[in-house]
């Protein structure tokens, strides 16, 4: 339609145009060359701040460019430690490729093979192999088929049917890959079961088109929406692609607590002189943190490692003479409350009561701004903890802190603690914020923690077992065991819903243990109240009743009670 | 390790009272790190009272950038009760007497610089209008019982302010928690009013006399979008029952726009409130303000260098609007540069500096001397001078006072001349450099500005400004160097002047544009093609030839004149000698403490221990670790490989299959299933640290697995 070919061709189309424009046209001319300058400068305008700028006036430029904006905040990041902190966000986080089984083990052993040397993990290749990121929607179907495929000779009908329909399975097997012990299916489980780990492999082999180079050469806009939809796509499907091996098999007893404590004290801790001068460098910080402190900033440390050693340092070399309090946030309970009821109680000798939290705070409040002798340094190790993440918790906080007279000085661990706050907040505590990785092991921030993998619950349950049983009298000790041993010799049941109440009584009368249903539920409610049971109703309204401990407890338990006998 | 408890999380500890720390404490906290003592004093006060200026001025700013605000909202106050205050009967009153007079005030996003108005509004409302202020925030008032309670708490407690707590039966009252609802709360009012008509007729009060008979019992909300809907429908609607009885003013604090109220209440509560809308000052507009009245002024000897601005400029556009965290990283970098640079003694008024060089010990001359600005100025002295710089005291003290005038005068200069070309920039398309002062004050700071590629399209545009455009302009600039400090503008004004003179005489050039008028004229007839064309040709080429205008030859002039007074004036900051005394440079020491970044330094310490602990055994190339590392890093990295559970026993075999390579010893031995009982240990804390940090946590999907909360990161 136009003159793309520009100025030069104008005169052709001249009937359309009238002279005035043309003439116009051509007055410009002598302003081409600065035009010109400016379409480049436009380009070249790159400088951040002028882009900002630009944002109320120009839509187009709204588009914020990650790499510009790392770029102008990390000037001169020559941080002492010289880390990366121009690493970007989606560099540290991105989303989660699904990933199978073998690979850690893979790892591992790439990582074991060379000693000493170190192993590049190869990214592409690696997401490239997973299975599921074949295709989005379909991954799932591709497994199915090839599993399928390889059933078709082996698995019985009753199998199979039950991939036809492909979800309950999928739901279904994780339950048994659990137990893997029910009688009449024993057969076909270790076949899934071998199968489930095998078939990663296969389809690895089998499904090998790798999207993910394609999708690299696509524009940043798709690849934005594919990393959403391959986040869905990993948390849309319940299947889970690990083994099944449990820690019962590995036929390793777990540690408890003291002796794990034992062991970790024996074991050299690595890099000692390292961490050492670590510590070193942030404690030529105190007396920086004493000023800042004063001056009406608060002080925040983050970064890898326990932190508390460095605060009891900064606390016994520079607090000694002041008035200060210690929290430990990871204190299972530890609440908001106890803090405050320790400054009105201990710092200020307040007796008597508040009605609520903040009724306390407004008191605090007031007290400090009475009297401004009164000073208190607050040092709290874990502000994050699960106690004291909460929005009304870091509020009460975060207003003790903006106290002139109330210096905080607090740390934190978890990777989203800074979610807590939000500018009010934020302003409010009147953060200075200070890296202090220290690589030292968080011994006390978890020793209070139920871990998975220390049989904590476990000896808990059985001390409180026997000295709960050791009160009562000697029918409920056989009452109890009668549960006991019932649900012992159920154990390889996964869909035992417990002994019911009927049958409780029926077999408890046979051993002469009660005489009448009335004074088995007087017995029950006491086991009840200490926990040692737990009635459900089943799905015909009848009561059953279980002893909510593990298995392994529940056989040391009887053991311990045999030798008692 | 007495600390730990299972008992207790809390422990305070108090000192027996005559060893408490004195006050002077803080000053000690300041030079614990260096020796010279008798200096870290003198930094300290000097800091602390410069602090205490700039902080003094920012409130004046913020005041006086309020004062339009607040006076509007007083004057609609006032307005608003008027019919109260008449007792007028008349129906239409009657009618219109049943909304609340409400102002709608829009503060914008920057929700952390909200405060600080709140309060000098309360502050102006209570020395102007009423003394019956409540300050409400929806954090304190889930329902509506307790926004009730706080509204009658505050009330009541700000009476017996007014009456400076002669009283005491009324302190009783508020402490015995009368029942909270509007009659108790008109009762009050009612009592309260009559008694201070009383008073005011007795005593004559001066308090009284501000305020009138019955002044209005003002109601701030501070952030209304975050109340419950449901309080502030029942607070209206019960409240405009009685507006008759008690007058009654609700201002709501707006952060998003004014819509909102509407959003929140239905047509049915929103239409008894009779709102007026009133816009605070952009935060935007602010922080222009602070940078003009901060930095570009020779008021404060302490400036900030161009990374550190640039800095807290991208805080402020990125991340929170807030003028406040503006100025809290400004106080930083003053705290900083006074603690780290002994040298910053001298970074206070001129007179003083003088004086204060003179008695310079000796290690603070060596100081001077390290100084690389200063060694660059040794360097380009006479080779006898340079040796008297280096070795004598007090020829080294002389010349220092001389730099210092120096540089004084350099920042004299510099603002006006900044002024000067901002005037000229920003009224360009497109601003080539920049709309605001403060991306040209950057500009300059940064590097020679006359260098760079902006600054030469700027002139270019410059360059074909219109007359009365390029008048204005120059009227400008003559206004700011006039009333500039720098003394040697006074030839500058005159040769503006000069050339003001010379655009009013180029009026006779009139003629001579008046053929080129004629020409064009004459291009106009034209309609034919082949003509027209010819006449265009002839047209370029009488430009191409022709002589400039005088018109065109003045505005060169101007434009050369510019660039030499910024050639002259705006050269960087560090070329200067001894800017370091007073220029604040170390950027990244106030990003890492104001905007900081956590996962990062998470992330780089778990996947390069190498970054924190230097030992060679742990050097690795990028994107792994070495099987050395520390536990958590390789239960970091194996955590990695998983999707989204992960099973405890693969990890723990991959974990001790690593540890037990690194370690190289019984490798074979123990290559069966079991695992040695120290490995599990440290393994077991490993993943409980993991856990800790919020990597992993624990699953009932499936036995013995734990899930992953991150994602990806390899």
């Amino acid at each position: 339609m136009s003159q793309p070919e520009g100025k030069g061709s104008g005169a052709l189309e001249v009937k359309f145009v009238p002279d005035e424009e043309v003439l116009k046209h051509i007055a410009d001319d002598a302003g081409v060359k600065v035009r010109k300058d400016k379409t480049q400068l436009t380009v070249s305008v790159k400088r951040f701040v002028k882009k900002l700028e630009n944002i109320s006036d120009d839509e187009a430029q709204e588009i914020l460019e990650e790499k510009n904006y790392v770029a102008a905040l990390g000037i001169c990041a020559q941080d002492p430690v010289g880390n990366g902190s121009s690493v970007s966000g989606g560099e540290v986080y991105s989303f989660q490729t699904p990933k199978c089984s073998s690979k850690m083990a893979e790892l591992a052993s790439a990582l074991a093979q060379t000693p000493g040397q170190s192993v590049a993990p190869e990214c592409p290749e690696k997401t490239a192999k997973t299975p599921q990121s074949s295709k989005r929607s379909s991954s799932n179907k591709v497994q199915q088929r090839s599993k399928k495929k390889e059933f078709v000779s082996t698995t019985p009908y009753r199998l199979r049917k039950r991939l036809a329909a492909p979800d309950p399975y999928l739901e279904s097997e994780s339950e048994y890959s659990a137990s893997c012990s029910e009688e009449e299916d024993e057969e076909d489980q270790k076949e899934v079961s071998a199968v489930g780990r095998k078939t990663p492999a296969k389809t690895k082999a089998a499904s090998m088109p790798p999207p993910r180079n394609t999708l690299a050469k696509k524009i940043k806009e798709d690849k934005m929406s594919n990393l959403v939809e391959e986040y869905f796509e990993a948390h849309s499907s319940s299947k889970v692609l690990t083994s099944d091996r449990t820690l019962q098999k590995l036929q390793k007893r777990r540690l408890n607590q003291q002796t794990l404590h034992d062991l970790l004290k024996k074991a050299p801790l690595a890099y000692a002189a390292e961490i050492k001068e670590l510590n070193q460098q942030h404690e030529s910080l105190f007396s920086k943190w004493m000023l800042q402190l004063h001056l009406g900033f608060n002080i925040l440390l983050y970064g890898l490692g326990s932190k508390r050693d460095l605060l009891e340092k900064f606390r016994t070399s520079v607090l000694q003479d002041s008035v200060h309090l210690v929290v430990n946030g990871y204190f299972p309970s530890i609440t908001v409350r106890s803090i405050l009821n320790s400054i009105t109680e201990e710092v200020l000798d307040h007796i008597g009561t508040f009605r609520s939290p903040l009724d306390q705070l407004e008191f605090v409040i007031k007290r400090f701004k009475e009297d401004s002798s009164l000073e208190l340094y607050v040092l709290i190790h874990n502000l994050d903890s699960q106690m004291l993440r909460g929005e009304r918790s870091q509020q009460i906080l975060a207003q003790l802190s903006s106290l002139p007279s109330i210096y905080l000085i607090a740390s934190i661990d978890h990777i989203n603690a800074p979610l807590m706050w939000d500018q009010a907040k934020l302003s409010l505590y009147n953060w200075l914020w200070y890296e202090t990785t220290t690589f030292s092991p968080y011994v006390e921030e978890t020793s209070y923690e139920n871990s998975l993998l220390v049989q904590q619950s476990g000896s808990l349950a059985l001390s409180s077992l026997t000295h709960v049983l050791r009160s009562l009298t000697l029918n409920a000790r056989g009452i109890f065991r009668l549960l006991a041993q019932y649900q012992l010799e159920n154990k390889d049941n996964p869909s035992y819903p417990g002994l019911s109440f009927q049958d409780f009584y029926q077999q408890c009368r046979e051993a002469f243990l009660v005489n009448s249903d009335l004074t088995l539920r007087a017995q029950l409610t006491e086991f009840r109240d200490h926990k040692l049971i737990r009635t459900k109703r089943g799905t015909d309204g009848v009561e059953y009743l279980l002893i909510p401990v593990d298995d392994s407890t529940l056989t040391d338990f009887l053991e311990k009670e045999d030798e008692d006998v | 390790m007495y600390l730990s408890s299972v008992a207790r999380g809390c422990f305070v500890f108090k000192p027996s009272p005559k060893k408490r720390r004195v006050s002077q404490k803080t000053v000690n906290d300041f030079g614990e790190r260096k020796d010279d003592s008798e200096d870290t004093e003198l930094r300290f006060v000097t800091c602390q009272s410069l602090w205490h200026e700039i902080k003094s001025e920012t409130e004046q700013i913020q005041e006086d950038l309020n004062k339009q605000l607040f006076d509007n909202l007083v004057s609609f106050l006032r307005r608003s009760h008027s019919e109260f205050q008449e007792k007028t009967t008349k129906w239409t009153c009657q009618m219109k007497s049943r909304e609340i007079p409400t102002a709608a005030l829009v503060l914008g996003v920057n929700v952390t610089d909200h405060d600080l108005t709140f309060r000098s509004l309360s502050e102006v409302l209570q020395n102007n209008v009423t003394p019956y202020i409540a300050l409400l925030e929806a954090k304190d008032c889930p329902g509506i019982k307790n926004l009730m309670q706080k509204l009658m708490g505050q009330l009541m407690n700000c009476y017996i302010d007014v009456e400076s707590l002669e009283d005491e039966d009324y302190v009783q009252v508020s402490q015995n928690r009368i029942r909270c609802s509007m009659t108790s709360l008109i009762n009050w009012y009612e009592s309260v009013t009559k008694k201070t008509d009383s008073e005011t007729l007795s005593k004559k009060r001066t308090s009284s006399s501000r305020h009138w008979q019955s002044p209005p019992v003002v109601v701030i909300f501070k952030d209304m979008e975050s109340f419950t809907t449901k309080v502030l429908q029942d607070f209206i609607v019960i409240s405009s029952q009685h507006i008759r009885e008690l007058p009654l003013v609700l201002i709501f604090g707006i952060a998003t726009s004014p819509m909102i109220i509407h959003s929140l209440l239905p047509h049915s509560v929103s239409s008894l409130l009779c709102i007026e809308l009133f816009q605070s000052l952009s935060c935007k507009e602010h922080l222009s303000t602070i940078i003009d009245k901060l930095l570009l002024t020779t008021q404060f000897p302490f400036k900030l260098g161009e990374k550190v601005l640039q800095v807290l400029i991208n805080i402020f556009l990125y991340h929170d609007f807030s003028v406040q965290n503006f100025i809290k990283g400004f106080q930083l970098s003053v705290v900083e540069h006074f603690y780290s640079q002994p040298l910053s003694v001298l970074c206070c008024q001129l007179v003083d500096a003088k004086k204060r060089v003179d008695s310079l010990s000796h290690d603070q001359c060596e100081n001077i001397r390290r100084l690389p600005s200063f060694r660059r100025y040794v360097e380009s002295q006479a080779s006898e001078k340079q040796i008297a710089l280096l070795t004598a005291d007090n020829f080294l003290k002389e010349t220092i006072q001389k730099l210092l005038e120096d540089l004084h005068v350099y920042h004299e200069n510099y603002v006006s001349v900044l002024r000067c070309l901002h005037v000229f920039t920003s009224s360009l398309p497109k601003y080539p450099l920049g709309k605001q002062i403060r991306e040209l004050h950057c500009a300059c700071l940064e590097n020679r500005v006359w260098e760079t590629e902006e600054y030469e399209s700027s002139l270019q545009l410059a360059r074909m400004l219109n007359k009365s455009d390029l008048v204005t302009l120059l009227q400008q600039c003559v206004e700011i160097f006039v009333s500039s400090s720098g003394k040697e503008f006074g030839k500058t004004v005159e040769k503006l002047k000069e050339f003001l003179t010379q655009f009013q005489t180029l009026e006779e050039a009139f003629q001579e544009r008046d053929v080129s008028v004629s020409s064009q004229k004459e291009l106009q007839k034209t309609t034919d093609l082949y003509h027209l064309q010819k006449t265009l040709l002839e047209l370029k080429e009488s430009r191409r030839s022709k002589k400039l205008t005088k018109f065109e030859m003045l505005r060169f002039e101007v434009v050369d004149y510019i660039d030499s007074l910024v050639r002259n004036y705006l050269v960087p900051a560090d070329h200067k000698t001894l800017h370091e005394i007073v220029y604040f440079n170390s950027a990244s020491i106030l990003r890492a403490h104001l905007n900081a970044a956590p996962r990062i330094a998470l992330h780089t310490a778990l996947n390069n221990p190498y970054c924190y602990l230097k030992n060679q055994a742990l050097k690795s190339d990028g994107g792994s670790i070495s099987n050395k590392a520390p536990d958590i890093c390789i239960v970091y990295k194996l955590h990695l490989e998983c999707g989204r559970l992960i099973n405890l026993v693969d990890w723990l075999e991959a974990f001790s299959t690593v540890v037990m390579a690194a370690e190289g010893s019984k490798a074979d031995a123990a290559s069966s299933d079991q695992v040695d009982d120290t490995i599990h240990a440290r393994f077991i804390r490993a993943v409980s640290e993991l856990e800790l940090l919020g990597f992993i946590k624990p699953s009932k999907q499936k036995t013995d697995h734990v899930a992953r909360l991150t994602w990806g990161g390899c």
